[in-house]
């Protein structure tokens, strides 16, 4: 057979592509099953919503300073003091920070300046969940958004998307500014996004988020989809504020001021 | 094209090609498997049928990082946080906190094996081995 | 056919400037290392800013992959015959267009190992995954249709049914490519700044200035390294195109700046007034953006008289001013002013790092060592085989070359090359 270049390319291009296929075929190690199964996880098909309410009446700021350092001590938060870099899963803020489009230029400064709790608002149509190019953040079945660490490629599209400020980046190593890790709970690299997980990993094993145990009744916690749940009776029978609601994330965080 | 240049260009060639297998060959690390290590506090209290792994030991060895896989899946994306094994015992699908209970020696277990195998999964970036606990820096 | 662009009539001054960009890439590499080992924290991008420089810089680029469309949609849509000599242009100016593209989005990535998730994980409500499909498949088009079609010309050949098919085929995509970069914003709540339906037709507009700007600027440069001529109607053509396209791209800056200013929502207002003014004392971009509105002014002043615009020594002003204007409102300040009001209402200043901007510039020596090489093998190959696209080389020039082609065939020692350059050197001088 003559062979001329384009024949070679050809010929040397279908040999390659074979050979491929063929090692695929033969490595069963390709396509290992695990053979065992799971147990039901509690509450997966119920009709389980999670929502919190934070009563700004009982929150004061020992309360909250207390729920913070809890939950970043829990979840190996690292502690950087930099704005610019700074990694948060709840923290305070003021009022007017909080709730840009409820305030008027003559609001007293008592209201204005108040110290606020932070936290995901673990949005029902939430925008990073929305944006993510790999399902690396995902809303499971009770609500929760999470976020998958393992799948996080850091394009912080969900940063520039949340319109809470509620994700923040590891600019730098978090095991550099951790003076104590807690072997329960993984760390994060650098170079991927994190925020508060509602204690998805308590939630599973039927325990309430660190921070609605440290806030001592100033947070209830629970299901929004039943009626008769403490958090929907608090919602009822208080005046109850979210968070920029005009952006149609449906917020699940309410706030009593 | 000289002959020589073409010849001189082709063992470049070859040389390039083949650098995962004489880097390999070259590596300290090569040499006989590595021999892990069992004798942790944990894992020297199991005794008669207590004394496995979550799966057999053959498949583990062979597919421990396919179970890891799968656990963090499931676990992390479909909230199942319990495995239920072959023999029907039940684990909480943790690396942290089911994997390393047992093998405590990270040195000697796990790193022992993936530097013989030329292997360097990430794991350790993020889930804390046993000998990182009570402090970092 | 590639070694053309490597062997054949190249000079010292080329290879010294192969060296002095593979130099800068070197230098840009370093600083990519260095990001990586120290993480994020050594760029200007905070956790109110999220986006900086680098996906800034990917915006720009793609509106100037997606420019060169302005040559090839009449050239195989309309049968404009005198954009033929530079559709390749246009194709090739494409690709180191798209491959700086993906490298400034490779470069912002946090976790690159796990690049490819986004593919394994493939995610079609999310925009990013829109950009990660159709910016490699517009690379590939040029990179087949280009190569193509200058092989063609190679071999004295037309091209084959099959390239015109895929040159038509890739001008949706060359449109997609930034609409999917616009939207990658224009879907965001609560950033005004892109929170815009014009978003995606503003940049398209501004792609469409911008991309044909850079082309006559490049037509302008190889006739004045290598007497490659464009033609005069085609450089007319499309600097009308420019100035059609620049009008209607400040025309929607403006249309920005009415909606904000006479609706008087604050949170609309907010970016412009950073950007343009300044707000809350912040002002960092002012300066920038009133070098914006001057250059934008002096484009249009050029750009539109028919006079100014067809002549070509201020027409090639007008394209510098048209393309560094665009480069100041689309890639520097465009991702930057968006992001710079927090969503706790707050202004957050942006500081640009050295190693941003090393990597930046590695990133832009990278895209013009692969534009050397592209234009350089244009070039070669119409030098071969294009007589008329060179009419400078005429007489000495051709005659040397026939002198040279013979002695070659014949045995006889070859001229040195050098000495064929400075013959039509002399011929020029005079």
């Amino acid at each position: 057979m003559e062979m001329n270049r384009r024949k070679f390319l050809k010929l040397g291009t279908a040999a390659v592509a074979g050979l491929g296929a063929a090692a695929a075929v033969a490595n069963p190690a390709v396509a290992a099953a695990v053979n065992g199964s799971y147990k039901e996880a509690p509450g997966k098909r119920s009709n389980v919503t999670w929502g919190m309410v934070i009563d700004m009446n009982q929150m004061d700021e020992a309360t909250l300073s207390k729920c913070i350092e809890v939950c970043h001590k829990y979840h190996n938060v690292p502690n950087i003091d930099t704005k610019k870099d700074e990694v948060k899963w709840i923290w305070p803020e003021t009022f007017e920070h909080l709730f840009l489009d409820e305030v008027h230029e003559k609001m007293g400064e008592k209201y204005k300046g108040k110290t606020f709790m932070t936290i995901c608002n673990h949005c029902e149509e939430p925008v990073c969940v929305r944006v993510c190019p790999t399902k690396a953040t995902f809303k499971n079945a009770q609500g929760v958004v999470g976020m998958d660490m393992h799948r996080c490629i850091g394009c912080r599209n969900c940063m520039a998307a949340c319109p809470y400020g509620a994700r923040s980046f590891n600019f730098k190593n978090p095991r550099d500014y951790l003076d104590e890790i807690n072997p329960t709970y993984p760390t994060r690299m650098k170079g991927v996004v994190e925020k508060c997980n509602f204690c998805s990993e308590r939630l599973a094993v039927g325990e309430l988020p660190l921070c609605v145990e440290a806030a001592g009744g100033a947070i209830v916690f629970g299901d929004i989809n039943d009626p008769n749940s403490a958090v929907s009776k608090k919602i009822a029978e208080n005046f109850t504020l979210q968070r920029r609601t005009n952006l149609g994330t449906k917020p699940k965080v309410y706030y009593i001021v | 094209m000289k002959k020589t240049n073409i010849i001189i260009g082709i063992v470049i060639f070859a040389v390039l090609v083949t650098v995962p297998f004489w880097s390999a060959i070259l590596s300290p690390a090569n040499g006989a498997a590595p021999e892990v290590s069992f004798d942790t506090p944990v894992i020297n209290q199991l005794s008669g049928d207590n004394y496995k792994c979550v799966e057999d030991v053959e498949w583990m060895r062979a597919h421990h990082m396919d179970l890891l896989n799968d656990w963090k899946v499931q676990v992390v994306r479909d909230g199942n946080r319990v495995y239920i094994s072959e023999d029907g015992t039940e684990y909480l699908a943790s690396l942290q906190n089911t994997c390393f209970e047992c093998h405590s020696n990270y040195e000697d277990f796990c790193l022992k094996c993936h530097t013989y195998s030329n292997v360097n999964p990430t794991c350790w970036e993020c889930h804390v081995e046993p000998t990182v606990v009570g402090g970092a820096k | 056919m590639i070694e053309k662009a490597l062997v054949k009539r190249t000079t010292k001054s080329y290879w010294a400037w192969i060296v002095f960009l593979l130099a800068l890439i070197a230098v840009g590499f370093a600083a990519y290392i260095y990001q990586m080992t120290n993480g994020f924290a050594v760029t200007g991008m905070s956790r109110d800013i999220s986006w900086g420089m680098y996906i800034g810089h990917l915006t720009f680029f793609v509106g100037v992959a997606a420019g060169g469309v302005m040559i090839v949609l009449p050239y195989y849509l309309h049968d404009v015959h005198e954009y033929g000599r530079i559709t390749v242009v246009g194709e090739f100016l494409a690709i180191p267009a798209i491959i700086m593209a993906l490298l400034f989005v490779v470069v912002d990535i946090g976790s690159p190992m796990k690049l490819f998730n986004v593919y394994l994980y493939y995610t079609p409500h999310s925009m990013l995954c829109w950009d990660a499909t159709v910016l490699p498949i517009y690379l590939l088009l040029n990179l087949i249709v280009g190569y193509s079609v200058l092989q063609a010309e190679n071999k004295g050949v037309k091209y084959g049914k099959v390239i015109r098919g895929l040159a038509i085929f890739s001008i949706p995509f060359a449109f997609s490519i930034h609409i999917v970069t616009a939207w990658l914003y224009a879907g965001l709540p609560s950033r005004h700044y892109f929170l815009t339906a014009m978003l995606p037709a503003k940049f398209l507009a501004g792609a469409f200035a911008t991309g044909p700007s850079l082309i006559i600027l490049i037509c302008f440069a190889l006739n004045k390294l290598t007497g490659f001529d464009a033609g005069k109607k085609a450089i007319d053509r499309l600097a009308t195109t420019i100035a059609y396209a620049y009008t209607a791209t400040i025309f929607m800056v403006v249309c920005e700046f009415f909606t904000a200013f006479y609706s008087n929502v604050p949170s609309h207002k907010a970016a412009l007034q950073y950007l343009y003014a300044g707000l809350h004392g912040h002002n960092q971009f002012v300066p920038l953006m009133m070098l914006f509105v001057v250059l934008a002014v002096v484009t249009l002043l050029i750009m539109i008289p028919r006079q100014t615009r067809t002549n070509y020594k201020i027409l090639g002003f007008g394209c510098a001013t048209a393309f560094l204007s665009m480069y100041i409102e689309k890639g520097l300040t465009f991702v930057i002013g968006g992001l710079s009001e927090s969503p706790f209402g707050e202004i957050v200043d942006y500081h640009v790092t050295l190693p941003e901007v090393l990597i930046i510039v590695g990133i832009f020596a990278i895209g013009i060592l692969l534009a050397s090489i592209l234009f350089k093998l244009v070039v070669v190959v119409k030098k071969d085989m294009d007589v008329n696209a060179f009419p400078q080389e005429d007489r000495a020039g051709l005659a040397a070359r026939y002198l040279a082609e013979y002695n070659a065939a014949n045995g006889i020692v070859e001229e040195p090359k050098a000495a064929v350059e400075e013959a039509a050197e002399e011929t020029k001088a005079e």
